[in-house]
């Protein structure tokens, strides 16, 4: 119904007004009158009403007539219905809910806030917990996006076919960073599974709206299959365990099929993309009962179409540690020392763990340790610390 | 729904193009209007001087003080506006995309205040 009432009032504040109206007209009657028998659909309806007040009192509001025209006809839909079943709510009103809130006009933190506000139903104090900032922060964030939205003009649709695949991918990118943000985050707590469930059932919500998008597919296979392993992947101590070591009886084998299967929607597809090929490697971990009946080759050749469809030095990265797995680590760290040489990701902690790790398994200690070092100064996660710290104190002691 | 499309870019590039070069980006120009009026989009629009030929006027405690120059120094000058009336921002982003500048410039899109009625008393 939000989303419905988003389309018809055209303004976010509105809707959620006359939802909360009609909630708080249910805590009122209810306990007096008894529970109805369908609290759906009179929550719906109530709201509706409570909408149609609103607007009749408001004297400045543009086509007034038409909103109200329109607000009327929900009404029928919902009470032609003699059993009274729940209005289901109008699926491409979600989908243009999703499109609006993901709009490129919005800042991204804004985008993420407004999805998983309207369409997570997340609170205002859950976003802030998630993602490690303040309420007020959050509810400005929202209020300015809002107002955003009204201001500028962004219009309440799923986007006409030119613009629809920037801006899917832009959804995507959207549901891919709430995913993130839960799988591994900056806090002492390396998965925050709420996040990644969130992003995991509007994944499902997209693929039911988009069925033929295979990206959309993709991305919700890839989701999938990394949240199958969130039992293994921190110790009871709550140390990181890397995927070799997992225990791969604690993954979600459902979840892995689940993931298989979607890949296997988006690959009939015939349209790759880099989710697709990002799910495919994460299938064929997924699916190696040991560790050593991993398909590394295909993982490297994987990563390779990778890099072409979505080039950069991460990709590449990714591509030397399964290169130097189905190779050996020598192969990997020429690929790798290559990739360092450039300059690019002198930050990042992982390349200097790829590194350290290689020449740990070439018997390189001191070239080792001093790249553990460098990749602790800059990692921040406690937990990333703590493994990083072990390993460093590992070579130091030697064979 | 009005906007007004801010066009910025490095005036010591467009300085230093010959003149063909900037005859050519004219022509573009020209062509650009015509199209922003076939959609039916189009209010106005003008290109500007450079901004050594700016005025900055501020009145402050009742004086009017004049500088030469524009508000800012910025990387970027305002080098012209385009006035659009279109149905959303997705179609104010459109025009503003085909903007010549918006190669190696900024088009700012900016949507206009609209006042429904005579304005408050």
């Amino acid at each position: 119904m939000l989303a419905t009432l988003i389309r018809v009032l055209g303004d976010f504040d509105r809707a959620e007004e006359a939802v909360q109206d009609a909630f708080a007209v249910a805590m009122e009657r209810w306990p007096r009158d008894g529970l109805p028998d369908n609290p759906g659909a009179w929550i719906t309806r109530t709201a509706r009403n409570k909408a149609i007040d609103r607007i009749r009192r408001e004297r400045t509001l543009r086509a007034k007539t038409e909103v109200l025209a329109e607000l009327q006809r929900i009404g029928v839909m919902a009470t032609e219905d003699p059993q009274e079943r729940e209005v289901q709510e109008i699926p491409d009103d979600r989908l243009r809910l999703i499109f609006t809130c993901c709009h490129p006009a919005l800042a991204l933190d804004a985008r993420v806030a407004l999805t998983l506000r309207t369409l997570g139903g997340l609170s205002t104090r859950e976003i802030a917990r998630a993602f490690l900032v303040s309420e007020p922060t959050v509810a400005q964030r929202l209020v300015r996006a809002k107002r955003k939205i009204r201001d500028a003009g962004i219009p309440y649709r799923v986007p006409p076919l030119d613009l629809l695949p920037e801006r899917l991918s832009g959804v995507l990118a959207v549901l891919y960073l709430v995913f993130n943000e839960g799988y591994s985050s900056t806090a002492a707590e390396l998965v925050r599974t709420d996040l990644c469930d969130e992003a995991i059932r509007l994944g499902r919500v997209l693929v039911a709206l988009m069925p033929n998008e295979p990206e959309g597919l993709g991305l919700l296979a890839l989701m999938l299959l990394h949240h199958a392993r969130r039992a293994a992947r921190l110790s009871p101590k709550g140390e990181l365990v890397l995927l070799e070591d997992q225990d791969r009886s604690a993954w979600d084998h459902d979840m892995i099929d689940q993931g298989v299967a979607t890949l296997d929607r988006a690959m009939a597809l015939r349209r790759p993309g880099p989710y697709q090929v990002q799910a495919a490697i994460a299938s064929l971990h997924g699916e190696a009962p040991r560790p050593e009946d991993t398909d590394w080759p295909q993982i490297a050749a994987l990563y390779a179409s990778l890099a072409r469809m979505t080039p950069g030095p991460v990709v590449d990265l990714n591509r030397a540690v399964a290169v130097a797995m189905a190779d050996g680590p020598a192969v990997g760290l020429h690929l790798i020392d290559r990739i360092a040489a450039s300059g690019e990701l002198d930050g990042y902690h992982l390349l200097h763990s790829a590194r350290a790790d290689l020449l740990r398994r070439l018997g390189r200690r001191e070239e080792s340790i001093a790249a553990y070092r460098r990749a602790l100064e800059l990692t921040t996660n406690p937990v990333e610390r703590a493994y990083l710290e072990r390993r460093t104190n590992e070579v130091g002691a030697g064979p | 729904m009005r906007y007004i499309l801010l066009i910025y870019g490095d005036e010591q590039a467009w300085g230093a193009m010959g003149p063909d070069e900037q005859g050519s980006e004219f022509a573009e120009y020209n062509d650009y209007t015509k199209w922003l009026t076939d959609q039916g989009w189009y209010e106005g629009g003008e290109p500007l001087h450079p901004t050594s030929s700016a005025t900055t006027v501020r009145v402050r405690e009742g004086e009017t003080l004049s500088t030469d120059g524009p508000f800012a120094e910025t990387k970027e000058q305002l080098g012209g506006y385009y006035i659009v009336n279109c149905e959303n921002l997705d179609q104010a982003i459109d025009a503003a995309s085909r903007i010549p500048a918006a190669r190696g410039g900024s088009i700012e899109v900016r949507p206009i205040l609209e006042f429904e009625g005579p304005p408050p008393s």
